[in-house]
């Protein structure tokens, strides 16, 4: 099939957008990881103590752990003395308003199309920018405190909100959960803290950009998201880094709680450099990212539009503890060149009447090797759970592979449980009807795949949909001449 | 020399195209003129949908020798979707489905492709939406399959109609049917057969590719060709469709070839 074989090896020439390097002078620390790093982080961002214990017991536990190989993805060990575990522009320090930032720092941001300046952003959308370790500029804190929300970043919050952080914090990842998860209990630098209170329902849209720059470094940001009684929040946080030959860690766990007749829905647009067409460099993803839905009729959605990355390993998750609660997880992954994900969700059943639904979209092309891995579990006590699970795979081209593994474990009899998977081709055929009409090869592709993604594109922010079609255009642009 | 006649729409000299290193068609002769319907009939394998695929560019279709103009420009050289944008459309044999792709979102892109390239504004969606309901009256395909994915589930009925509603909508200047009218039920058929008499224009012309003469009851064509192992072996009017269907295919395969169009 000559075209379609013509197409795919365009597609893996198709260059990354975000590549670029900001040249900032950075103070960072020299690779390595040793309990005195881990004091140094601590005493840089001038945390409390009893914050400094808790990544010492992360750290020790982290010790005793092996990094996991259960997941359908392969990688050279990771050098953990290879890593700096913190790096941070050197102007920006103790910036209070956007005129203390290093302009080229707004610059960079600019180019990636996220304005910080509060005149030029995008209406409705606060955005908290995460520059390798720290965050830089959180925007519109104002309009939001009015509303009585924290919007700020985490590092902050440890200091001015500590009852909230040491009430939440590591209550739905503990520090114990897995190896990764130690590690940035550990070694998290900065990430973004929401709080919404009592019958709030937060009045913008709420963004975390993250954006790794300097060389040799780990990412380790930590997320929170407290949603009170009766409250609202929508959430996106997208990513992206510059081209380089070595890989990049990227180790973050978010945490979202839902209390009684809360609800949240997080989405993420990930768009971190996938390394080249032989696989050389690009960013390993592995992440924790877990709700809680510990009220009654809590709710919470993840919808994700992964891109990018050299390998993600992801499995954004449900508890449903409380009675009727509702978890949801949307899923488009792509995998294009030597790109591998392994990813998928757990919906954990525990109160009575939960729903979950499972939407999950892979698309893979050139060698991409695309793994769907879901586990849906009913507890004894959860009366009534229902859940729809639908994984549908797309192959471009014959040399790259879908793989779906849906776990199931029901203990109570009244469960209703459904799974639907398929796998489909773009076929040459299809190709050809739709040139024959007068698309073009790419239009073609586009228009296939984004009619195989519709489902989970309806359910982002309006805006962030046009970004997550458009991403996945240039992801999959061919040059046809 | 290639002295054309000035209202020729199609011509096509010795053309000769292999598939998958197999000659199948031998030298074909072929001159559609302006305005005018003309038929291949012939037996199955005899290299119809050969023809009409080497015609819209479909990929694995090697032309080892000789030429075809469409309007007077070379085609063969044209990628598909340019041959498109020229005014090509094959209604397909087998049409294809595309699973998540609107119907209607389909019909429009296609049609603002071929606008874009031709240096016309292309149509928006409300003036769009008017064209292709009136064409779905027309040929009585239920507007419910406007919303649906491009011939996603549709009966074999329903795909051929859904065919016949793009022609209309793209207004080709050269319309190939490639056993549109098979597998039809008899009011199907009227409704391909109105479509295409809708069709019908001095500056057009049609590629009737059909296995059965039944059609041609409904589309009355200007010459009827048999084709037979890669040739055209028989040019005539209307009359030598209702001699096949009398006499079957079997004695034409012993025919030499005649050059089609002389009996134009
Ligand atoms: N893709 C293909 N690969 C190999 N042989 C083919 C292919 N398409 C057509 N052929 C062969 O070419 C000949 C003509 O086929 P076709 O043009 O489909 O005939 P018709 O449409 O008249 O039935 C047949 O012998 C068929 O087997
Ligand atoms: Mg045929």
């Amino acid at each position: 099939m000559p075209a379609i074989e013509q197409t795919v090896e365009e597609l893996v020439q198709e260059s990354y957008q975000h590549g670029f390097v900001t040249d900032i002078e950075s103070d960072t620390f020299p690779p390595g990881l040793s309990e005195e790093t881990i004091r140094h982080i601590s005493a840089k961002k001038s945390e409390p103590a009893w914050m400094l214990e808790n990544r010492l017991k992360a750290y020790h536990r982290w010790l005793t752990m092996v990094d996991p190989e259960w997941a359908h993805v392969e990688y050279p060990e990771i050098d953990f003395q290879d890593i700096s575990y913190y790096s941070a522009p050197k102007q920006n320090q103790g910036a209070k308003s956007l005129d203390e930032i290093d302009p080229q720092l707004l610059d960079a941001y600019n180019k990636l199309g996220i304005p910080l300046d509060e005149q030029k952003a995008l209406s409705g959308i606060a955005v908290d920018a995460v520059f390798d370790s720290v965050s830089v500029a959180t925007t519109f804190r104002q309009n939001l405190a009015d509303a009585g929300v924290i919007f700020c970043p985490i590092s902050e919050a440890i200091q001015e909100y500590p009852e909230l952080i040491q009430q939440y914090l590591g209550t739905v990842v503990p520090y114990t959960d897995n190896f990764y998860a130690s590690l940035n209990a550990a070694v998290f630098t900065d990430g973004t803290f929401v709080y919404i209170p009592k019958g709030v329902k937060c009045p913008m849209e709420l963004s975390t950009y993250f954006r790794i720059n300097e060389a040799k470094t780990g990412q380790f940001e930590r997320t929170l998201i407290i949603a009170e009684e009766g409250s609202s929040v929508s959430y996106l946080e997208g990513c992206t880094a510059p081209m380089r030959d070595e890989n990049q860690l990227h180790a973050a766990v978010v945490e979202l709680i839902a209390m009684d007749d809360a609800s949240i829905k997080y989405s993420t647009v990930q768009n971190w450099y996938p390394g080249d067409e032989n696989g050389k460099g690009g960013i390993y993803n592995f992440v924790t990212k877990r709700g809680d839905c510990r009220g009654d009729r809590s709710h919470i959605s993840w919808t994700q539009v992964e891109t990018g990355s050299a390998i993600t390993w992801k499995y954004p998750s449900c508890i449903l503890k409380g009675d009727d609660s509702v978890g949801e997880f949307y899923s488009v992954a792509v995998t294009r060149g030597m790109q591998q994900a392994d990813t998928g969700t757990k919906m954990v059943h525990i109160g009575k009447n939960t729903t979950s639904t499972i939407v999950s979209k892979g698309i893979s092309a050139a060698r991409g090797q695309n793994t769907y891995r879901g586990l849906v579990r009913i507890g004894q006590k959860a009366e009534n759970a229902r859940n729809h699970s639908q994984c549908d795979s797309l192959l471009i081209g014959d040399k790259c592979g879908a793989h779906t593994f849906p776990y199931l474990e029901v203990r109570n009899p009244t469960a209703q449980v459904e799974h639907e998977a398929t796998t489909s081709k773009i076929s040459e055929d299809q190709l050809f009807y739709c040139r024959q009409r007068g698309l073009s090869e790419e239009n073609a592709i586009s228009m296939i795949v984004n009619g195989f993604c519709k489902e989970v594109f309806n359910e982002l922010p309006m805006e962030f949909a046009v970004e997550a079609q458009k991403l996945l255009n240039i992801t999959l642009e061919g040059a046809v001449g | 020399m290639n002295q054309m006649k000035t209202n020729s729409m199609l011509s096509i000299k010795s053309l000769t195209v292999d598939v998958e290193g197999k000659t199948i068609l031998h030298g074909l002769n072929l001159e559609i003129g302006k305005g005018e319907v003309h038929a291949i009939m012939g037996p199955n394998g005899s290299g119809k949908s050969t023809l009409s695929h080497t015609l819209s560019g479909r990929d694995g279709y090697q032309v080892t020798a000789g030429e075809a103009l469409l309007d007077g420009e070379d085609l063969l050289s044209l990628e598909t979707e340019e041959r498109a944008h020229r005014g090509v459309f094959l209604a397909m044999q087998y049409p294809v489905e595309l699973p998540g792709v609107n119907n209607m979102t389909f019909m429009r892109e296609s049609l603002n492709a071929n606008r874009r390239a031709r240096g016309e504004e292309e149509l928006d969606a409300v003036s769009f939406i008017k064209l292709v309901r009136a064409k779905a009256s027309e040929v009585k395909l239920d507007p419910k399959l406007l919303k649906r994915d491009v011939n996603s589930g549709f009966s074999g009925g329903e795909k051929k109609r859904n065919e016949i509603l793009q022609m209309a909508v793209l207004e080709p200047k050269l319309a190939i049917l490639d056993e549109t009218d098979s597998g039809l039920d008899i009011d199907a058929l009227k409704i391909v057969a109105d479509g295409v008499n809708a069709l019908r224009r001095k500056d057009r012309s049609v590629l009737l590719i059909t296995h059965y003469q039944r059609l041609l009851d409904y589309i009355v064509p200007d010459h009827v060709h048999v084709l037979a192992n890669g040739k055209i072996v028989r040019s005539g009017d209307k009359s030598l469709a209702l001699e096949l269907e009398d006499k079957g295919y079997g004695w034409i395969e012993q025919l030499p070839e005649t050059a089609a169009g002389a009996s134009a």
